[in-house]
């Protein structure tokens, strides 16, 4: 214990401010928002964890982060191993550093946020992460000898790439299919550029490689191989293939030109990198006024980018009010910097086309707040006779996705809940032996730690799982 | 990275490449498409297996150059190599198991009739392949599906068989001999006229359809089509659909999103948009 201030001192210190991008400038480039924290910075920030002895910060990590702990390693001095500590709870921290939605988890918790600002817990985690990606040479890796068994993951998101490290770490032979041309899952198609740079995925995803891990990307699961023909060939199998169906509003005019799902409009732009268009072969419609209807983090992702391709009016239309949206309030914050408009209680009830079948508005209905529904939030209800008119010439539909059916109705012995997800186990086992499944296609769209917790555990599972098991032959290794 | 092994010029704009893509030779089935992407920023493109070779691990892709991407793959000469093949996506093609089929084949489309007649002439299904393109030398496949059944040839000015649309010589092979299933690929709007032949006739009819693809795993949504009153992905779905029920006019309204888009763009590049969307930002 190195560190010579006192308690007095460390409450005297503010919470640290993100350095970021200039919200003008921003709001016309795809470069990273957050700048991350110098190291003088960081080391002010992390004096400002208290040490508690019974730290609540954990109980708020889904993943149970031992956050003083990788904090007091930085305040003394030892970011090596501040950083093999972190890494030891969560596979990726550069990027949970980045999307988590910590002031409803880790720094709500935080005794600081009391009487003040809590410690800036993502911030730190993400510059421990940082400097670990570009010190690699100076961690240890430790890694069990080869068990001889083969264990194949379905999808390269969070929560399978997840499942692998720790798989290969355990010993196992690793092989992930993925649909897609790239890794990453929703990280490279979905979060844009200037919330999660790609080159972070790529790196984590090459360090994985470096650890034995096969990926072969084109491979649809349900059609190229299907699952029983990965049970055959595989001694245990990992379903983590998201859920990436979109979902759309069912109101007329939904298939005019100029109406994207959000998954699409997205991946046009992320994953195809139709941004730098005609550079990239991949177009996608610009638009004057963008309208976004949705919420959520997608939706917020949406506009942000809607914003930074040239519309001159990107909007939200969400059906309740701010209090209520799911986003994050750092999102919703930067956001408003840059210049997007919400409209609130707003409701789309029709597309409406030109001539030649271009969207050129949408026809909303005003909503109230009325009692709250299952989630506990405020249901919202139509004012009958409210009808108005949003011009706009680009819809993006961000209301939700569900359970990608594609795997699923290849295997209909895997049992499935009402809403079209894996159930599973406590051990995260399917109703198949030694089939596993974890992250959105078991929970329906979550966050990001939650599908890596998934894929942690079930690893483990897994591990145990296949330790139980008699080699079919004793050559098999 | 999957190796051009063979090329082969079959029309002015449409070009055979056979390609190694070892695990979808051996599964594919008559119907189903391929995504490829050549690398680097390239789009993903979908494209029918015209054919496989499961022995030599290779697959057949028969392409029409029509934009950018398009063209840049039909330049690959063997030992070129396309980055990503991801495969076989959708589903195969309904099959009858006796009686007679007509296979009608516009332009590239004729391609991928092809293994559909492949498909039902192994099954000892009766064969006709109705195929048609501007003059002779548009025609193609011509060969391999005589090897399968009788084939009745339309060119529009009549430099080889019949002059007219494959539409004229279905209706009247329709009304003499009769079919009990008429599978159609084409351009939209043959595919739209051959429906609307074959509905009052009650002559099941199957059309794959080609909307714009993104991911081709039902992800994006950007395929949609509506058949019947529902909303369909034509990639998961599809892409074949009873004709009778797709929508043609949406179809082909939603293929020119792209095509417009581009004309817009260089519109709006020498003065200012009045059309209502801007040009793509040069980043
Ligand atoms: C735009 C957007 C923004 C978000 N922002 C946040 C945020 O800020 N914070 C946060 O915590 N969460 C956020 N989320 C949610 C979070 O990204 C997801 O909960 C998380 O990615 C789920 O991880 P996963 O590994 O289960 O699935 P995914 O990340 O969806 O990965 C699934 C992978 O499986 C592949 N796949 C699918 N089917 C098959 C198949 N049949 N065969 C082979 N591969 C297949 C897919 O191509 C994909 O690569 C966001 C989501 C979106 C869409
Ligand atoms: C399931 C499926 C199977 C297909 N099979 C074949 C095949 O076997 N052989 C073949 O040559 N083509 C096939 N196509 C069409 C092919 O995918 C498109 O021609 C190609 O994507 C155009 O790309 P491009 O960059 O060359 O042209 P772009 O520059 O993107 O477009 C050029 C022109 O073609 C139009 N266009 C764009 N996308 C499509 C599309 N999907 N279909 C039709 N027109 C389009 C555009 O509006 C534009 O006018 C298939 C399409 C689908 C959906
Ligand atoms: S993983 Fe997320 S919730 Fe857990 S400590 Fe890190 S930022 Fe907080
Ligand atoms: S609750 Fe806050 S102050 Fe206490 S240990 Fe956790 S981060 Fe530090
Ligand atoms: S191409 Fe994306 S859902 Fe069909």
């Amino acid at each position: 214990m190195s560190s010579a201030l006192t308690p007095r001192e460390r409450m005297k210190l503010d919470r640290q401010k993100m350095p970021e991008q200039d919200p003008a400038a921003r709001a016309r480039n795809f470069a990273e928002v957050n700048l991350g924290f110098p190291e003088q910075m960081a080391l002010i920030e992390a004096e400002r964890c208290l040490q508690c002895k019974d730290p609540r910060c954990i109980k708020g990590c889904p993943v149970k982060v031992n956050i003083p702990r990788f904090i007091e390693l930085m305040t003394e001095g030892n970011i090596a191993a501040a950083a093999q500590s972190l890494l030891d709870d969560n596979a990726l921290p550069g990027v949970t550093g980045r999307v988590c939605p910590q002031e409803t988890q880790c720094e709500i918790e935080c005794i600081r946020g009391n009487k003040g600002m809590p410690v800036g817990i993502g911030y730190l985690e993400r510059y421990v992460a940082d400097w670990a990606r570009n010190h690699r040479d100076q961690l240890a890796t430790s890694k069990a000898p080869p068990t001889g068994r083969r264990v194949v993951v379905v999808g390269s998101g969070p929560s399978g790439l997840t499942a692998a490290g720790e798989l290969a770490r355990l010993g196992h032979d690793v092989t992930v299919y993925e649909a897609l041309h790239k890794p990453g899952g929703v990280l490279v198609y979905g979060i844009p550029e200037f919330r999660l740079p790609k080159k972070i995925v790529e790196q984590e995803v090459e360090r994985l490689q470096a650890a034995g891990v096969k990926i072969e990307c084109n491979v649809v699961v349900g059609r190229t191989y299907t699952l029983q023909e990965l049970r055959e060939q595989f001694d245990a199998v990992f379903i983590a293939n998201g859920a990436g169906l979109p979902v759309f509003m069912n109101v007329p005019g939904e298939n005019l030109k100029g109406v994207y799902s959000a998954n699409e409009y997205l991946t046009r732009v992320n994953l195809m990198a139709a941004y730098e268009f005609p550079r990239a072969d991949t177009p996608v419609l610009v638009g004057r006024r963008v309208a976004v209807v949705g919420g959520g983090n997608v939706a917020m992702d949406a506009v942000r980018t809607a914003r930074r391709l040239g519309a001159e009016q990107a909007l939200i239309l969400y059906r309740r009010t701010k209090t209520e949206m799911p986003a994050r309030v750092e999102e919703i914050h930067h956001a408003e910097e840059e210049g997007i408009h919400f409209e609130f209680l707003t409701a789309p009830v029709e597309v409406l086309g030109n001539e030649k079948r271009w969207v050129r508005g949408l026809k909303c209905v005003r909503m109230k707040l009325g009692e709250p529904d299952a989630s506990g939030r405020a249901r919202p209800e139509p004012i009958p006779g409210s009808e108005f008119i949003v011009d706009c010439d680009v819809v993006v539909v961000a209301i939700g996705t569900r359970a990608n059916p594609l795997l699923t109705s290849t295997c209909p012995e895997l049992k499935l809940n009402r809403h079209g997800n894996i159930v599973v186990d406590e051990q995260g086992m399917t109703s198949l032996p030694g089939v596993f499944a974890g992250g959105d296609i078991v929970r329906g769209a979550a966050t990001v730690i939650l599908a890596m917790g998934d894929g942690k555990r079930a690893a483990r599972a897994i591990d145990t799982w296949l330790a139980a098991q008699p080699r079919p032959t004793p050559s098999a290794g | 990275m999957h190796r051009v092994v063979h090329r082969r010029q079959l029309s002015p704009n449409v070009t055979l490449l056979e390609v190694e893509a070892a695990r979808i030779a051996q599964i594919r089935r008559p119907g189903q498409f391929v995504i490829v992407r050549l690398g680097g920023n390239a789009e993903r493109i979908p494209l029918t297996i015209a054919d496989a070779h499961p022995a030599a691990g290779t697959i057949t892709l028969v392409i029409q150059a029509v934009g950018k991407s398009t063209r840049e793959l039909v330049a690959l000469q063997p030992g070129q190599a396309i980055q990503d093949i991801a495969g076989p996506l959708g589903h195969p093609t309904e099959q009858i198991d006796a009686g007679h089929a007509v296979c009608v084949g516009g332009g590239v489309g004729t391609a991928v009739v092809h293994p559909i007649a492949q498909g039902l002439h192994r099954k000892g299904v009766n064969v006709t392949s109705i195929i048609g393109g501007r003059s002779r030398e548009w025609v193609i496949f011509e060969p391999e599906l005589r090897a399968l059944g009788d084939v009745i040839v339309c060119t529009d000015d009549g430099s080889y068989g019949r002059k007219g649309f494959v539409t004229d010589a279905l209706k009247d092979l329709l009304t003499t001999v009769g079919a009990d299933i008429v599978y159609a690929v084409g351009p939209v709007p043959m595919m739209r006229a051959v429906a609307n032949l074959t509905r009052p006739l009650q002559v099941r009819t199957i059309v794959s359809l080609n909307p714009v693809m993104v991911d081709g795993t039902g992800m994006c949504g950007g395929c949609r089509v509506s058949v019947g009153a529902e909303t369909r992905f034509a990639c998961v779905d599809g892409p074949e659909f009873d004709g009778h029920l797709v929508d043609f006019d949406e179809l082909m309204d939603r293929l020119g999103t792209y095509r417009e888009f581009e004309q817009r763009a260089a519109q709006c590049a020498d003065g200012p948009c009045r059309i209502g969307l801007a040009a793509p930002t040069a980043a």
